[in-house]
């Protein structure tokens, strides 16, 4: 300090100072650990417990996966193996892999078509999860992946996914023909006609025309079925629920009443009661000798359960904007359709993306319900025919810890794609 | 009820064409039993700059919100170019088309670029293909100096900058009447001399305009015709020179000493 003074206020710095590196504490690993694990004495003691934590439970189960058996017949093959050491059985994932998939009664040489279906599921959403990536081009196979997917899963002629993309073709075509007159006409006009395509077409013999081998909906399982039932009905209940959610906040009393009533009835009702529902009581409702598809009536009550609660969110979502954007958006003379698609929704669903994920990853784990009306999905197959048999009586851990590994790595993936998308979304920079 | 009409104006500093633009005639509105818009009459003529001032609260945005139906009135009648402002929904469409509003929240869409902001309406509601609203928005986007900001959001420009975009989005769409809600209320002191002059220039060029403002200057400089709305009424209306000089009314007379007091 000689070149301060100390009781002048004049100064003149005569030489500048060199950067110089900091201390060694406040550097690399030790700084570190200096502020996050032992900044204090209670945290140090923390530290220490959580470490000693950690341990117990990594001695108890690295042993269990490392030492564990995937070669054995049994459950009891397995424990001769053993002998007593700690170890997992693996086995009986590599024994029952298929069964854990695709469920015990899809026929074995047809695998490949569920496959397939499964693969081409990552070319068909591709274009709508990366929007930026893919040509626009690729969302023609999008539009008919669902269509592909079920003949691939189900098999049977080729004819009756057709035929159910003309119905929806017609009743496009009839929308575009008239909601320039009136949104409501074209909605409705376009309804009536997919229905009235299908109605005359279900006299068509479809049979044997570029048939695959068809497999019946109670024979699927596994896997393979929860992801059935989560990738339908997220997909499906987006839309219903954008839908409910702009009724709820409709003017006319009428949809407004429906919307309302809709959404507070399912959602005050157990998805469990409503997979009753369909599973028992759905059939007195029909007339007698409809038959009804087990997975489609289930699809369609997980679906109105999801959309309820995404109407919910998305309502929130439409909340959330400034009144002056639909004033705006109404000031240039946009009608009610274009000021929602083009101004109004692609913000209020951004805003409502965290809410939408939860609910579908909610959906989609909840999928495993199904085996309470006894459907053989993941859960299903492992509480029902392999725990029950006699080779693997007893394997809870693996199994059930495989079950809890995949839906893990799938709503992870999910929750992961969504921050990404909120990232992309973020232009406002508010 | 003191009003000293003077529907017709007297020569001002642009010729004001005697085609009637908006024909407002006993127009009532109400909240609820809230009486906001009480027995309004006003007649612009195409080409007319109207400044409307007054106490908050006094219905002046209201009023002009009814123009373009974000507010709906309950009795009387409201004509705008000829077409009588009804409850049907193309109706009203046709009409918010022709006038052009600009909001004291500017309100651009914040997922947009500047550039998809103006060319939005065109594309959607006039049919315009789309490089040619493109070319109409880098046109009124240069009229308002910002044309490099066109890829921008709008969450990336200042506040007169998003101001005039505003101005820039409205006149895409060709608009015959623009109308002002309090445009520089939201604006810091030094932006608001860029919108204001936007503004100016778009008198200048013959725009029929109706501004709600605080900004007794540009009354002053660009209006042709002042009206002084209080409790949901026109208290009094001239030409700015005797409406700032020689105010008749006496709640104008005290809303002008506190406006212009300091």
């Amino acid at each position: 300090m000689s070149d301060l003074h100390a009781h002048s206020v004049a100064y003149v710095r005569e030489s500048m100072l060199d950067q110089q590196p900091p201390p060694a504490t406040e550097t690399g690993v030790v700084k570190w650990m200096r502020s996050n694990l032992f900044s204090t004495i209670p945290n140090a003691i923390l530290t220490l417990l959580a470490l000693w934590a950690l341990w117990s439970l990594l001695s108890g189960v690295a042993p269990w996966l490392l030492n564990g058996i995937w070669t054995a017949p049994s459950l009891s093959a397995c424990r001769e193996i053993l002998d007593g050491a700690t170890g997992g059985c693996f086995s009986v994932l590599t024994e029952r892999w298929n069964q854990l998939l695709f469920g015990f009664q899809y026929p074995s040489e047809l695998y490949w078509r569920p496959t397939l279906a499964f693969v081409l599921l990552f070319v068909a959403i591709a274009p709508v999860l990366f929007f930026n990536t893919f040509p626009r081009r690729m969302l023609i196979f999008t539009a008919i992946y669902p269509f592909l997917a079920y003949w691939l899963i189900w098999g049977g002629s080729i004819l009756v996914p057709l035929l159910a993309a003309v119905g929806l073709v017609a009743g496009y075509f009839v929308y575009a023909r008239f909601v320039a007159q009136s949104f409501a006409m074209g909605f409705f006009g376009g309804i009536v006609a997919a229905f009235v395509v299908w109605w005359i077409t279900g006299f068509l013999p479809v049979e044997g025309i570029l048939a695959l081998t068809p497999v019946e909906s109670r024979n699927m399982g596994g896997f393979m079925l929860n992801l059935i039932l989560g990738s339908v009905c997220v997909s499906l209940s987006i839309p219903f629920g954008i839908a409910l959610a702009l009724g709820r906040q409709s003017r006319m009393p009428i949809i407004k009443w429906i919307c309302v009533v809709f959404i507070e009835f399912i959602r005050g009702v157990p998805l469990i009661t409503l997979l009753f529902v369909a599973n028992v009581v759905l059939a007195y409702f029909l007339p007698p000798g409809t038959n009804f598809d087990l997975i489609l009536r289930v699809i369609i009550m997980i679906t109105m359960f999801a959309s309820a609660y995404i109407a919910e969110v998305i309502r929130g979502g439409l909340a959330a904007l400034p009144k002056g954007q639909y004033e705006a958006a109404d000031s240039l003379g946009l009608d009610y359709p274009q000021a929602m698609r083009l101004i109004i929704l692609p913000q209020a669903l951004k805003i409502s993306i965290p809410g939408i994920v939860n609910v579908a990853v909610g959906l989609f784990k909840d999928t495993t319900l199904v085996s309470v009306i006894s459907m053989f999905d993941l859960v299903g197959m492992i509480r029902g025919p392999i725990l029950a048999s006699t080779e693997w009586n007893g394997v809870y851990w693996e199994l059930l810890g495989f079950a809890a590994l995949l839906f893990f790595v799938t709503c992870y993936g999910i929750s992961q794609y969504s921050q990404w998308l909120e990232r992309q979304l973020n232009t406002d920079r508010r | 009820m003191a009003q000293t009409a003077v529907d017709t104006p007297s020569p001002a500093k642009l010729e004001v064409s005697d085609e009637v633009a908006i024909q407002i005639s006993n127009m009532n509105k109400w909240y609820g039993t809230f009486h906001v818009l009480r027995d309004i009459d006003l007649t612009v003529y195409r080409g007319e700059r109207i400044v409307i001032a007054g106490p908050s609260g006094s219905g002046k945005s209201t009023l002009i919100r009814c123009i373009n139906a974000l507010e709906e009135h309950q009795r009387g009648r409201i004509e705008v170019d000829g077409t009588v402002l009804s409850s049907d929904i193309k109706n009203i469409d046709t009409i918010r088309s022709e006038v052009g509003m600009v909001f004291q929240h500017f309100n651009l869409f914040p997922h947009l670029t500047i550039l998809e902001n103006c060319t939005l309406a065109p594309i959607w509601v006039r049919k315009t293909p789309k490089h040619e609203a493109e070319k109409t928005a880098m046109h009124f986007l240069e009229k308002v100096k910002i044309p490099e900001q066109a890829d921008k959001y709008p969450g990336q420009l200042s506040g007169g900058q998003q101001q005039r975009v505003a101005i820039a989005r409205s006149l895409c769409m060709k608009p015959r009447i623009m109308l002002f809600d309090e445009p520089t209320s939201a604006l810091d002191p030094e932006m608001i001399k860029e919108v204001l002059d936007t503004m100016v220039e778009l008198a200048e060029e013959g725009m029929t305009m109706i501004c709600v403002t605080h900004e007794m200057g540009f009354a002053r400089q660009v209006a042709n015709r002042v009206i002084f709305m209080d409790q949901g009424q026109i208290v009094e209306q001239n030409e700015p020179e005797e409406f700032f000089n020689n105010p008749q009314n006496p709640r104008t007379k005290l809303f002008l000493s506190q406006i212009l007091g300091h």
